[in-house]
């Protein structure tokens, strides 16, 4: 045996006690998954151990994000095989936050969640399907390998399709099968894409990647980009397909559709900031006027979707929709500020789209309607309510104190820092889609809220219990907290951005292994 | 070899959109895997297409002795199979539930999540 030729493409050391974080929220998702699945009929365990679960992957991501803003992208690769051979697990700022901030949410709509619902469903499976939802949106944020996050978008697909059909209403299978059949059609083009740029790279590993990309044939790597914007934009809503958000995320229960508005569509979009401003940016440049066109009729359009919808949800859908646009136009303009305004914008996205379907579930479960035509008067029975709202639609649409101010005031900045006037064009675009989602959430708040009561309310109306009021309370509090104490989260996001932009420092985390071209 | 792939993988492709751009949710099922197995093909054939040459690395050695076949994509294709698989089969029981509980198997006669003629919005305000 030529011994001394091996260690070359091996890993010879002991990886580090300390870098296992990285790979603990996945493993503590999937084993946790596994673990609530068996003890699925155990009444009244199921809500506990997913608790515990999720505030220990909160624990191991807090860790890691110390860990990376300290020291810079962590990097651990599976198996003794050196990268580009053994599957990498990376985490930079951008990655680590978004992960963090996804537990977050994971947890306060776990709260949620039990105290919404219904006495006999021990065995559905929710708890384990959450965690699994989680471990593949965590996957996703984290993995340092384009082949493993397809696998990850799946895991991630596969549980958000349990979660939208447990209960089996007719509505739920009707918004499931628009959701299911477009969605998977969205990963089959990233897969394709996967192996295109396989083809043209012989590599997929990211570091790899930045490695050769600049060699590969320039033509065909813009088609290859294309496709991933195709699929990418297709998972984070982005305007020409985005037709399954409105077909579906107001069909489950309340809890599992804030679990997916906060969720789903980031990593969507994340996925896009990712492959196109990191790992190829020469092919971002060719197709900057689609990104622009895309950013700009997604900020406009969505919101005015928003005022057109009467059904309370629908309508929040089409705000979650506009938030993708304002990440979408913070692609189609790169620099430092962009980039962080994307990276803050999709982190405040997380809390407040997920804070607007729990409030939105509160004002159903207090009415019993789900179309605000038929629902007035709130303010009288329920005032703390219409403050939340209002909170959160104040945030959705970027008014200062809150969280959605700064990542809006960051894209506008880096807009008219922009030379050409693409980002004059974004700007305008930016702040038309500020003043809409603001007519919309406030012609929202007045109809629900302020309006005389329309009809009495046919079903007997359930106060929001104190489990209710601790959930989006919590939410509430930290997005206006976040807002007026933003100086760590914007360092924080300035960090990340610089990765993202010069992505030196991440590739070298991975510490690829010396092979000939 | 590649080239007769590759026009395969075209075929599949095009017949997978062709099917799925049908109403009927059956054949858009049929469109799922017939793009999922074109989209296999495609990675199979991005692997470079050697014969015979089985990936193995002969005893005494830590390098292989020749040119050999691209193990990796078989991998990734393994992967995808699977996965592709599980979804279709939610998918095809997802179409058997909504057949049963919507009486629909036509995309167009959907609506109850989306009701057709929806209401206008209030004009108060």
């Amino acid at each position: 045996m030529a011994a001394d030729n091996v260690p070359q493409g091996m890993i010879e050391t002991v990886t580090q006690l300390a870098d296992w974080v990285i790979v603990m929220p996945m493993l503590l998702c999937l084993m946790g998954a596994a673990l609530l699945l068996i003890l699925r009929r155990t009444v009244g365990l199921g809500f506990a151990l997913a608790v515990m679960l999720v505030a220990a992957i909160i624990a191991c991501e807090t860790l890691l994000l110390f860990r990376v803003v300290e020291h810079g992208p962590l990097s651990m690769t599976m198996g003794k095989w050196l990268p580009p051979f053994g599957i990498s697990f990376t985490a930079d700022v951008f990655g680590a936050s978004f992960a963090l901030a996804a537990a977050v949410v994971t947890l306060i709509v776990l709260l949620y969640a039990h105290a919404d619902r219904p006495a006999n469903t021990a065995g559905d499976g929710f708890f384990a399907l959450v965690l699994l939802l989680l471990g593949g949106v965590t996957g996703s944020f984290l993995t340092g390998d384009l082949f493993n996050l397809y696998v990850w978008f799946e895991v991630m697909l596969i549980s958000s399709f349990g979660l939208l059909v447990i209960g089996g209403r007719p509505i739920q299978l009707d918004g499931a099968v628009k959701y299911g059949f477009l969605n998977f059609l969205a990963t089959t083009i990233f897969l394709l894409s996967l192996g295109l740029l396989y083809g043209l790279l012989g590599t997929l590993n990211m570091a790899d990647i930045l490695r050769v990309a600049p060699m590969a044939n320039p033509a065909a790597m813009v088609g290859v980009a294309a496709l991933m914007l195709l699929a990418f934009g297709m998972k984070a809503a982005g305007f020409p397909v985005n037709a399954w958000l409105p077909a579906s995320y107001h069909a489950p229960p309340a809890a599992v559709s804030a679990l997916m508005a906060g969720l789903l569509t980031k990593v969507g979009i994340y996925a896009l900031l990712r492959t196109l401003v990191v790992l190829l940016p020469a092919t971002r440049e060719v197709l900057e006027p689609v990104l622009l066109l895309v950013a700009v009729a997604t900020l406009v359009l969505s919101p005015l979707g928003a005022i057109a919808e009467t059904n309370l949800r629908r309508a929040m859908g089409f705000v979650v929709m506009g938030g993708i646009g304002a990440v979408l136009a913070g692609i189609a303009m790169p620099s430092l500020t962009g980039i962080s305004g994307a990276g803050l914008y999709i982190f405040h996205a997380m809390l407040t789209m997920t804070g607007l379907y729990l409030v939105a579930g509160l004002i159903e479960r207090q009415t019993g309607e789900t179309d605000s035509r038929r629902m007035g008067g709130l303010y009288a029975s329920s005032a703390p309510l219409s403050i939340v709202f209002l909170v959160l639609i104040l945030g959705a649409a970027g008014v200062p104190p809150m969280l959605g101010f700064w990542p809006k005031l960051q894209l506008i900045q880096a807009g008219l820092a922009e030379a050409n006037w693409n980002g004059s064009v974004l700007v305008v675009a930016l702040l038309i889609n500020a003043v809409l989602t603001l007519i919309a959430g406030s012609r929202l708040w007045a109809h629900i809220f302020w309006r005389a009561d329309v009809t009495p309310v046919s079903p007997p109306t359930q106060h929001p219990t104190r489990l209710h009021w601790l959930a989006t309370g919590l939410l509430a509090t930290l997005i206006i907290a976040a807002g007026l104490w933003p100086n760590p989260m914007i360092e924080v996001a300035h960090i990340g951005a610089g990765d993202m932009a010069d992505p030196t420092r991440y590739s070298n985390a991975f510490g690829l292994a010396e092979i000939a071209p | 070899m590649d080239y007769v792939i590759a026009v395969l993988v075209g075929c599949f492709v095009g017949l997978g959109v062709y099917m799925l751009l049908s109403r009927s949710l059956i054949r858009m099922l049929l469109g799922v895997v017939i793009l999922g197995n074109g989209v296999n093909l495609l990675i199979f054939t991005a692997g470079r297409l050697t014969q015979e040459i089985a990936p193995i690395v002969p005893g005494g050695l830590d390098h292989p002795d020749g040119p050999i076949a691209n193990p990796l994509p078989q991998a990734l294709i393994l992967t995808a199979i699977v996965i592709g698989f599980a979804m279709f089969s939610f998918l095809l029981v997802l179409a058997y539930r909504t057949y049963q509980a919507l009486d629909a198997d036509n995309t167009d006669t959907m609506r109850v999540a989306e009701p057709e003629n929806a209401p206008n919005p209030p004009l108060s305000y």
